[in-house]
């Protein structure tokens, strides 16, 4: 095994062109399991510690630049008002210790459908960064994810950062696991309200083989919530469109069942979980968004 | 390959390093700090808590090369660590850490601030002894390590920050009750020093 040392994201990228084998490290908290359990063994590893570009943020316009590195203490901290789907579901991840090396990066690097970045990463809207010596290319995160555990990024390419929209509404994010801390989703489930476009939009973890949008409850949703002018009445939401809802959700989902849950069990929570987010940011958004006059 | 890093204040060189070597190894196995344990190797457990650059991480998780030219707390160094802390970093005239690049080096008594042999314990070390929190000992190191973390940022934690601090920390022994005992007792003390 070599150990590659790149100072910076230039010499990271030249390693990674010559040695597209290599198996980039961040945080570590998947690629060290695998190692200490000897189910890899990668020829180069490639250590991105030293790449100090890849711990920061810039927060733009319509959204935020987030370095890959990023650890998810930085983002629950820091990260909060911008990014709140996020930035819950990151305080979901395991333990501070975890929290403190692992980052978004990392997680859209294994691409598990149990990652808790992306159900928050498809509700709020967001592009991959993706770069090589062969140039940019921002994929969109709904591109992003093509298999189990198998993303879009080719051989020689690394994840510079990760741009999610702003939070132009309400954001939740609700994870089902046998605890609070340290635990891998047995299913969860993301949710954010877009008054600017007058859109909610949704992710589903560990539900299907990858992470996934319920878009048909979506386009149900949007439709529904249009046609009854909630977006400007700021009424509650009807429990027969909050159930539909809940429903299109559950079916969105293709599970397994494994050792953490069997099919039928996700597919009930998925539409609990549904259900409640919705619920939840829909009140706070009648509570706070609609007083603000922001819709007049 | 080598690796330099600074282990509890003092300058290390490990050699022949395995590319894919956690740093929980070269700790316990090449610099002989055994104070982190080695539990799960995955993340869970929290017995091989150190601070990395001051942050609590698994040593389990980081690659030994990782650490070149950064400094580790072990909970060998928490107690002087802790010292330092407390007074300020010369005003109470500490540091003779001497900077023993012997491979060799061995602990030696009476006091060592590298190995923490002899030295006094640090506040929270103090607090798990005196409220029962030690049992197997097993997982204390990493406790140690965390909780000493959280109370240099939260003085004054709530039971439920307590919980939270050390969520990644697994105790099979006590039920936990004795250590949430212990670190409400080492924060009250740490109050009336102030
Ligand atoms: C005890 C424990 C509990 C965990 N609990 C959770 C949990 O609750 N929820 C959850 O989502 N995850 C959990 N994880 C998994 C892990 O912590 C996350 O997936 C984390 O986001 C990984 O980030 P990292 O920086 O540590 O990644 P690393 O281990 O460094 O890398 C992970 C993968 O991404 C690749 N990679 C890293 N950075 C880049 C980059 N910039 N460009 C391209 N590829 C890159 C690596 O090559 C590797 O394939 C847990 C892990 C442990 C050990
Ligand atoms: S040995 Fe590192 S967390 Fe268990
Ligand atoms: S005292 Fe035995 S594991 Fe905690």
């Amino acid at each position: 095994m070599d150990f590659l040392r790149p100072a910076s994201w230039e010499e990271a990228l030249a390693a990674k062109a010559e040695h597209p084998t290599a198996v980039p490290i961040a945080g570590g908290t998947d690629v060290m399991v695998e190692i200490n359990f000897d189910h890899r063994r990668p020829e180069y590893l490639l250590d991105l510690n030293r790449i100090g570009d890849l711990y920061e943020w810039e927060t733009g316009e319509e959204s935020v630049r987030l370095g890959a590195s990023v650890p998810y203490t930085r983002i629950m901290e820091n990260l909060r008002a911008e990014l709140p789907g996020l930035a819950l579901a990151s305080h979901t991840v395991a333990s501070p210790q975890i929290r403190n090396r692992g980052g978004v990066g990392g997680n859209l690097g294994t691409a598990s459908p149990a990652g808790d970045a992306h159900p928050a990463l498809l509700a709020a809207g967001a592009e991959v960064e993706a770069e090589s010596v062969r140039g940019t290319r921002l994929i969109p995160i709904d591109d992003f994810y093509t298999g189990v555990k198998r993303n879009a990024l080719a051989p020689d390419e690394l994840i510079r950062a990760v741009h999610v929209q702003k939070a132009d509404g309400p954001q939740q994010y609700s994870k089902v696991g046998t605890r609070n801390a340290m635990v891998i989703a047995v299913c969860a489930f993301g949710l954010a309200l877009h008054p600017e476009t007058r859109t909610v939009r949704t992710g589903i973890g560990s539900a299907a083989p990858t992470p996934v949008r319920a878009k048909v409850a979506e386009d149900f949703l949007n439709a529904a919530l249009d046609e009854g002018g909630f977006w400007d009445n700021g009424k509650i939401i009807t429990p027969s469109v909050a159930k539909q809802f809940a429903d299109l959700c559950a079916a969105a989902c293709n599970p397994i069942d494994d050792v953490r849950g069997t099919a039928s069990y996700r597919r009930h929570a998925v539409g609990v979980m549904a259900r409640r987010t919705l619920t939840w940011t829909w009140e706070s958004y009648r509570g706070t968004t609609l007083q603000k006059g922001s819709v007049a | 390959m080598r690796v330099n890093f600074t282990v509890n204040g003092r300058p290390q060189e490990a050699d022949d390093v395995w590319e894919g070597e956690s740093l929980l190894y070269v700790l316990r196995e090449r610099l002989g700090l055994p104070g982190s344990k080695n539990a799960c190797e995955q993340g869970e457990c929290g017995s091989c808590t150190v601070r990395l650059d001051g942050v609590p991480v698994c040593s389990c998780l980081v690659a030994a090369g990782q650490v070149e030219g950064r400094e580790v707390v072990t909970v060998e160094g928490l107690a002087e660590y802790a010292r330092q802390r407390a007074c300020g970093t010369d005003a109470c005239g500490m540091s003779h850490v001497t900077r023993d690049t012997s491979k060799n080096w061995q602990p030696k008594p009476p006091s060592d601030s590298h190995t923490g042999e002899g030295t006094e314990l640090s506040p929270i070390q103090q607090a798990f002894i005196d409220a029962g929190a030690v049992q197997c000992g097993f997982c204390t190191p990493g406790l140690l390590v965390a909780a000493d973390e959280m109370l240099e940022h939260n003085p004054n934690p709530t039971d439920a920050d307590i919980r939270e601090a050390l969520s990644g920390n697994l105790c099979r022994c006590t039920g936990y009750e004795k250590i949430m005992d212990a670190v409400r007792l080492a924060a009250a003390r740490q109050g009336e020093a102030v």
